[in-house]
Parts: structure tokens; C-alpha cells; sequence
């Protein structure tokens, strides 16, 4: 049980960070998970190719929430083709809790999103995986 | 009539016939609770399928031999136990096919498509599954009929004051309505349905998924016009369902797919239809499948359909009262067991439904999570998603218990 839900997680689901609307940012994209009805709004200040804060809204599962909260520290710093080009696996080892495939796309929603956003206002390249998708909505 | 519940000795006898429910997980019986999703399966049913393969397959309607012989009765024999079940006036009605979608499919795109036009209208309502929308959603857009819905109260219950505009304003072809919806257990007032639709001249296509697995359905006594349903929710296996249609309206229709087994003879450049109810099954069936239906619908009546109803109505009644129980919890649809079948929604506080179904999951307690393929339901209801507990005639008390104290662990791990 408790290895599911574990301490770091609850933490970032009960008090996520970088939570709330930034109110001018350089990047932006809303992603959603209509299987779970999960939904996530990503922000990002950029400054010299990149990311100086992530900021997110959003509602959801546990793990779709606790993962883009752990993202916005992960991501900190990063260049935008560093953010672009991290894996899914970046995001499940923050997690570090067992997750079945469905689930997997709860944990990497903020993931695509950001993805999404940095494709959207710096051209980087979406994850070759996702085709001729320019939206940022599981099925 | 008043037909007692399953007795506890009754559902020990009958939980072992359900290989499944000898697993464990994580340490724990199963408890599914997610019938509504799928059944599972008596050890009958899947004894005939391999009784079936190891001693009599061959393709049927086909070979002169011995085993194409034994299969084709095999295969037929299962279309009269549908007509049975059904209470169908002639086996010619029944028309197999994969599940209630495609049983539905096939009513859009053949008597929908070859009657419904311009300026139509067809009502649905909005507590349909995805299954019987999104066919008539095609059709409409194909036609150019329009859809017209009804509403529902805030516990889920059928609103008909619509009907009276609705026949006033327009042409209506066809009424297309759950028999029990899936995500909220609540039962339409479909003789009230019925009567309205054949006074405006249209027919009712019936989805009855979520009943003809656990009550008499009585296609005479209702009296629509086509009827749907899947062999996996009915104890049977994936891949084989029924549609159900009067053959007046059968006959008149064109086919819908095309190819072998469905003709009478073949020409290069033209093909005369095979009769009824071949006509609507082309290619090798699902003859394996049928004969595990079968052998479901065997079970079923050895249980007793009205048994198997009495027990669901008891077990939810149950289950309603000690879900009650659970702080925060709030039940999604009718509060009581009275007016609906064994399908229990429910949300707890802000926990997201995925983090509730994945911690009970850890007790080994199966709950399906999600909008349940009625994303407008859900939406209409303001919600983004329920946790759903369905039952059937094997849950035990036992189980609903299970349930109960996998909720309490859910608000110690969430912190609610």
C-alpha cells in the first residue's frame, strides 16, 4: 500500500510547487488525460534559451499532479532542447513508485505538456511518438 | 411474483464454478466488483467452448462432414438459446454478432441509414453509453437527421417532459435508450418510452447490455423494436453478442456487411441476399463463442434469472447502506436499490477516482474508475470522473465489507 502512495508523493500532491498562474510568461500549453479527466496548464519563463520557472494548474489524479508538481523543480534551469529531449523515464524516477501503462500517462502528462509549450513558442521538436499530434490530449 | 434471493450456500456453490475467484492478489481473495465492465466466467461455459473445439469444430454452414455438421447445429442451437432467453417470436430474429456496439453499428447503418433524412429527428438520451451515441451521432451527421436528448434529474432518473416539443416540433424515427445505464444503475421508464416512440411512428432500439445478463428481458412484453447485447457481460465470452429486431423491419433492410455466408448466389457482377437471419452475418461467425453463450445461458437459467435479480437488488441494497457508512462518500444516482440494478457510482471528497480504484486495487477489491464510456453523463452530472462498483451473482456481503474498509484506507493514505 504505502509503497504506492509513498511520503514524496502525497507531499508534492498535497502541496505542489511552482502551483499557480504566472501572470506574463514566454510559453504555455494545456494538456488533458480525458481517460482520467486529468488536466494540467503549463507555464514557463524563459530567459536566454531557458527555463527559469515552470509554473502549473491544473486537477487530477494523485500522480498526474504530484508528477508536474516535481517536474517544475526538475525542469528548473534546464535549456529548452534539454527539457524537450527529457525522457518519460526522467519523470518515473521521480515518481519511484510501481505504475501500471494506464497510469504511466497520468505521471507524464505535465511531461507532454511542457513539450508541448516549448514547441509551441521555440519550435523545439515534439516526441517523435506522438505522429502529426499537435495537441497535448491522451486517448 | 417474489423470487427469494441467492442463499449463502447458494453463492458458495455457485463462486466455485468461477475459476477466477480463487486468485488472490497481493496477498488477498479477489473481490470484482466490476461486472458492469465485464463478467466473469462458470467453468461450464468455458468447458463447452473446449469441449467444442476438441471434439466437433468446423466451419459452419459450409462442410457436408460429419464435425460441419455437429458445428452448424452447434452454432444454431445457440441462436435458438438466444431466442429463448429474449422470448423472441422466431429465431430469424436473432442476428449474432461481436457485442451490443456492433449490434448497434448495425442498426445505424442499416435500418437508421435506409430510413432516417433530412429534417428526422432521433432522441437519445443523455445517460447513454458511448455505444449508443456515437453510432446515431455518424448517422445523423450522414443524413442530415438531428438528435434531440433527454434530460435527466440530479440523481439520474429519465426526464420525459421534452417528448410533448419534441413531437410537436418534429419528424421522429427513432428512440434509442439504455435499459439500465452503466455508470449510474438507474433504470428509464422504457414502457413510457415505447408507447410515446410507437405513437410518433418510430422505433425504440434497445440497449440492454446491463440487463440481459441479470433479469428476464422480455423482447415481446416490451415491445421495442430492436434490441442489443453482449455474450462477455452475460457469463460467455468476448467476441460474440446479439441484436434482436422484429422481422418486418429486418426483412426490409439492406445488408450491412457484405461478403460470404450472408448471399444466396453470387454472381461477378451481382449477389441476391441470403434470408433472415443470415443475411446480417457475413463471414466465418463467431461459432466457438456462440456455443460458450450458450452454455452462459444455461447457467443463467439453471440459477434463475429472477434469483440472479433478487440477489443484485439485495446486495445493493446492502451495499448503499454500508457506503453510507464511509465519511465523505457521495453516491452518484438513486439512493436507494429500488430504482436501480446493481450498478453503484460513487465519489469520495477531492480524491480523484484513478487514486481511489488504483489503493482499493491494492486490497485486491476490482472498481472500474473513469467517465465509464458516458463522458456526456459524467459532464452533465459535473463531474470529471466516479468510481463505479458493480455487482452480480457472485458478489457476497463479504466483498461489499472489503470495499468499505479499502474506502477507509483510501482516506488514511490520501489524507482526507
Amino acid at each position: 500500500m504505502d509503497d504506492l502512495y509513498r511520503e514524496n508523493l502525497m507531499d508534492h500532491y498535497q502541496h505542489p510547487r511552482h502551483h499557480g498562474p504566472m501572470a506574463e510568461c514566454d510559453a504555455e500549453a494545456e494538456g488533458q488525460n480525458p481517460l482520467c479527466g486529468d488536466q494540467v496548464v503549463v507555464q514557463v519563463k524563459l530567459a536566454n534559451g531557458t527555463i527559469e520557472e515552470m509554473r502549473f494548474t491544473g486537477h487530477g489524479c494523485a500522480v498526474s499532479q504530484a508528477a508536474t508538481s516535481m517536474l517544475t523543480e526538475l525542469v528548473q534551469g534546464l535549456t529548452v532542447d534539454e527539457a524537450a529531449a527529457l525522457p518519460s523515464q526522467a519523470i518515473l524516477d521521480e515518481l519511484a513508485i510501481p505504475l501500471s501503462a494506464m497510469r504511466v500517462k497520468c505521471a507524464v502528462l505535465g511531461l507532454g505538456t511542457l513539450k508541448l509549450a516549448l514547441h509551441r513558442a521555440a519550435g523545439t521538436p515534439l516526441p517523435a511518438e506522438w505522429g502529426d499530434t499537435d495537441e497535448m490530449v491522451w486517448s | 411474483m417474489t423470487v427469494s434471493p441467492l442463499t449463502p450456500t447458494d453463492l458458495t456453490r455457485i463462486r466455485a464454478d468461477f475459476p477466477i475467484l480463487a486468485r488472490e492478489l497481493h496477498g488477498q481473495p479477489l473481490a470484482y466488483l466490476d461486472s458492469a465492465s465485464t463478467s466473469q466466467k462458470p467453468q461450464q461455459m468455458l468447458d463447452a467452448m473446449t469441449s467444442f473445439y476438441s471434439t466437433s469444430n468446423a466451419n459452419v454452414h459450409r462442410g457436408v462432414y460429419t464435425l460441419g455438421v455437429e458445428s452448424t447445429d452447434a452454432f444454431e442451437a445457440a441462436r435458438d438459446a438466444v431466442a429463448a432467453l429474449l422470448n423472441a417470436p422466431s429465431r430469424r430474429e436473432v442476428i449474432f454478432t461481436r457485442n451490443t456496439t456492433e449490434a448497434l453499428n448495425l442498426v445505424a447503418k442499416t435500418y437508421g441509414a435506409q430510413n432516417c433524412g433530412p429534417g428526422d429527428v432521433i432522441v437519445l438520451t443523455v445517460l447513454e453509453h458511448h455505444a449508443n451515441l456515437v453510432p446515431w451521432q455518424v448517422l445523423a451527421e450522414q443524413t442530415g437527421a438531428t438528435l434531440r436528448f433527454l434530460d435527466i434529474d440530479d440523481e439520474g432518473n429519465l426526464q420525459l417532459d421534452a417528448l410533448d416539443a419534441i413531437a410537436r416540433e418534429a419528424n421522429v424515427k427513432l428512440v434509442a435508450v439504455t435499459h439500465q445505464s452503466n455508470t449510474l444503475g438507474v433504470r428509464p421508464p422504457v414502457a413510457e418510452l415505447v408507447a410515446w416512440a410507437h405513437a410518433q411512428g418510430a422505433v425504440v432500439v434497445l440497449d440492454a447490455a446491463q440487463t440481459v445478463p441479470n433479469r428476464p428481458v422480455d423482447v415481446q412484453a416490451l415491445d421495442v423494436d430492436f434490441l442489443a447485447f453482449s455474450g462477455h457481460k452475460t457469463l460467455g465470452p468476448t467476441g460474440i453478442g446479439a441484436l434482436w429486431g422484429r422481422e418486418s423491419l429486418l426483412a426490409e433492410l439492406q445488408p450491412f456487411l457484405t461478403g460470404g455466408e450472408m448471399i444466396r448466389s453470387v454472381k461477378l457482377e451481382r449477389t441476391s441476399w441470403n434470408s433472415l437471419p443470415w443475411k446480417f452475418e457475413a463471414g466465418t461467425p463467431a461459432y466457438a463463442e456462440a456455443v460458450g453463450l450458450h452454455a452462459a445461458i444455461d447457467y443463467l437459467h439453471a440459477v434463475g434469472l429472477e434469483a440472479i435479480d433478487a440477489h443484485e437488488h439485495a446486495i445493493t441494497d446492502y451495499a448503499l447502506g454500508r457506503l453510507a457508512e464511509v465519511p465523505g462518500l457521495q453516491i452518484v444516482g438513486p439512493l436507494t436499490a429500488a430504482a436501480r440494478g446493481g450498478v453503484v457510482s460513487f465519489v469520495l471528497e477531492d480524491v480523484h477516482p484513478h487514486d481511489i480504484a488504483e489503493i482499493l486495487d491494492r486490497h485486491a477489491v476490482c472498481v472500474r474508475a473513469g467517465h465509464h464510456c458516458t463522458q456526456p453523463l459524467i459532464e452533465r452530472l459535473g463531474l470529471a470522473a466516479t468510481v463505479r462498483a458493480s455487482f452480480y451473482l457472485t458478489t457476497t456481503e463479504t466483498e461489499i465489507d472489503r470495499l468499505v474498509d479499502g474506502l477507509l484506507d483510501v482516506r488514511r493514505v490520501m489524507g482526507v
